[in-house]
């Protein structure tokens, strides 16, 4: 029997930010979202800049209050309960804000101490998170000689001192190699099979794909659509994209060409500026259609739909503009 | 609040040695050259005591007002916004009034020590009295140090960058520094001027450094000072929990 328990629960939820300047407007980053995490799972946001990730994350994290709606963190309203809450979470935000004055280790008992936790627990449970974020060899190292990912992993370690049941992660891997990028996947994978609730958000559609149970897609404070990424593939998209390319300025006439409102459903044609997108159910079989038009691309690739192709979709913009 | 304490002092723990040799050479560099030097020019004696006597305690309300600067001022600004101190703090269960009780009370303790070691080396040319002289003295350079520094850090969590501190410490310091009766009584100064001096906290900071000192110090002008300068702290103190949280919890 699955028991659902969830540890998030937001309806209605905005954030409005004063004007910056007299005069100026104040601007809604977050504009109506609901959402429901269940205890466990990993659950993502998936969105461009500026799409208000962020912005939700320190809703999320109990430092931003909502300027609208209701939200529940653990069972507790964050305005209410804000220490108790953050107690209970593990916060990585999207800037790096480790000490470089200090050592690894000690970023992590100076941390450890604003929890209330004893010299020795700290010291315990810092000895576990620097095997854990695979740092044990550099502990006594400023944090200043330490790499980006290496950083990064230090900031998660951080992030689980106080043993949290939810981890908040904005934009986890953004800035990394991709080396680093699957080291710190393998210790997310981890920690999840542990137990703990992952929230995170990212623009990177891969990441998306291998990190979350469960995603929303947002774009201008709003949510888009919510699902597994599978479910938001085959909801929105074919399962395969033949990607043609033509010389600049030709393709929104191969378009016409390929009768592009004629095509049967769930067929589509996209046009970018850069290459024209055919959503197909076989993609060889739309090649084989598109010479048989006439059509010659420079270049063709037939490729698996991704929450890419879903979130062009839905928003009419691809994710990295 | 306490916690909030431990993340200073555990950093200052690296730092400590360095600032305390310099609060003791900076002080005994200048009090050698205004005693040998300037002082040999400056004929006869300031309010009746020697130049050095009458300058060094004001030296001494100075030298904590500059500190005040730094430490409540560009220090403050470089947590809130470049080393990111503050917001890595209040996602933890601090309350941002912590974060800011924390820094104030460490920002307290470098103040109080910078004036020990001031006072020490002015006991070095036997300009203070007695040891109950001494602590009132240091007590009271704190007490001016920060009057500055509570306010001042209650607007610098919001300030954005540091240029912006900069100009402030230019053109708002050092007249304060130039003109509060550090170097010079401001009975000196024409009216106007005076009136303008003695309503800003450095000029009671240094009259109340300058009277303990030289064991003139009368009830009601000392009163006066404390309550002044007790009140900017306060001010600042009720200012900063305001802003810290407006900046911590956006
Ligand atoms: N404190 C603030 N005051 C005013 N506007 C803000 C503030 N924080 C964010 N914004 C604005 O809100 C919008 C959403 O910002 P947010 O940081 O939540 O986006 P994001 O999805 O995290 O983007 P990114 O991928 O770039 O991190 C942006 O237009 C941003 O300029
Ligand atoms: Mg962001």
């Amino acid at each position: 029997m699955v028991v659902l328990n969830a540890v998030i629960e937001a309806a209605g939820l905005e954030k409005t930010y004063p004007a910056r300047d007299r005069g100026g407007t104040p601007f809604r980053a977050v504009a109506g979202i609901g959402l429901r995490v269940e205890r466990g799972e990993a659950f993502g946001f998936l969105g461009p800049n500026g799409a208000g990730k962020s912005s939700t994350m320190r809703m999320l994290g109990g430092v931003s209050a909502p300027t609208a709606g209701t939200l529940r963190i653990l069972g507790l309203d964050p305005a209410a309960h804000g220490r108790r809450v953050r107690a209970r979470l593990g916060v990585v935000p999207q800037d790096d804000s480790l000490d470089v004055h200090l050592t690894v280790r000690e970023n992590l008992l100076v941390y450890g101490r604003y929890f209330g936790l004893s010299r020795k627990a700290v010291r315990e449970r810092a000895g576990e998170l620097l095997e854990f974020a695979r740092l044990t060899e550099k502990a006594d190292e400023r944090v200043e000689h330490l790499s980006g990912g290496m950083r990064r992993r230090l900031t998660i370690a951080r992030a689980l001192i106080n043993d949290p049941e939810i981890l908040l992660l904005d934009e986890p891997t953004t800035g990394l190699d991709p080396q680093a990028r699957h080291v710190l996947w393998d210790r997310l994978f981890r920690l999840k099979q542990d137990g703990v609730t992952l929230i995170l958000t990212t623009h990177y559609m891969d990441e998306a794909e291998q990190l979350c149970d469960r995603l929303v897609i947002m774009d201008k404070g709003l949510i888009a659509d919510e699902g597994s990424p599978r479910e938001l593939i085959e909801r929105h998209i074919t399962r395969e994209v033949l990607e043609l390319r033509f010389p600049p300025g030709e393709h929104e006439q191969v378009a016409v060409k390929l009768g592009r409102d004629g095509l049967p459903e769930p067929e589509r044609l996209e046009v970018l500026p850069d290459r024209l997108l055919w959503y197909a159910e076989d993609g060889e079989t739309a090649l084989a259609r598109a010479t048989a038009a006439g059509v010659q691309p420079i270049t063709a690739l037939v490729r698996r739909a991704t929450l890419e192709d879903v979130f062009l979709r839905l928003t009419g913009r691809s994710l990295t503009d | 609040m306490f916690r909030a304490l431990h993340y200073w002092l555990y950093r200052y723990r690296r730092t400590w040695r360095g600032t305390i040799v310099i609060s003791v050479a900076n002080p005994l560099l200048f009090l050698l050259a205004i005693g040998a030097g300037l002082g040999a020019l400056v004929r006869g004696s300031v309010d009746g005591v020697s130049y050095l006597e009458f300058f060094a305690p004001g030296l001494l309300a100075a030298a904590a007002f500059q500190n005040a600067f730094v430490d409540g001022g560009f220090a403050v600004t470089s947590a809130s916004r470049r080393e990111r101190i503050y917001p890595t703090a209040a996602a933890t269960p601090l309350e941002p009034g912590e974060i800011f009780g924390g820094h104030l009370l460490f920002i307290t303790l470098r103040l109080a020590l910078s004036a020990a070691a001031f006072v020490l080396v002015m006991a070095l040319f036997g300009l203070v009295s007695g040891p109950g002289v001494a602590v009132a003295v240091v007590g009271a350079a704190t007490l001016t140090g920060l009057a500055l520094a509570a306010p001042l850090a209650a607007w610098a969590v919001t300030v954005r960058d540091i240029p912006q501190l900069n100009t402030v410490f230019r053109f708002g310091m050092m007249p304060l520094y130039l003109f509060s009766g550090t170097f010079f009584s401001v009975a000196q100064l024409p009216g106007p001027i005076r009136a303008v001096v003695q309503v800003m906290p450095l000029w009671h900071g240094v009259d109340l450094c300058r009277t303990l000192a030289l064991g003139t110090a009368a009830l009601g002008p000392s009163l006066l000072h404390l309550g002044y300068l007790a009140g900017l702290v306060v001010a600042g103190v009720l200012a900063g929990r305001v802003t810290f949280r407006r900046c911590l919890h956006t």
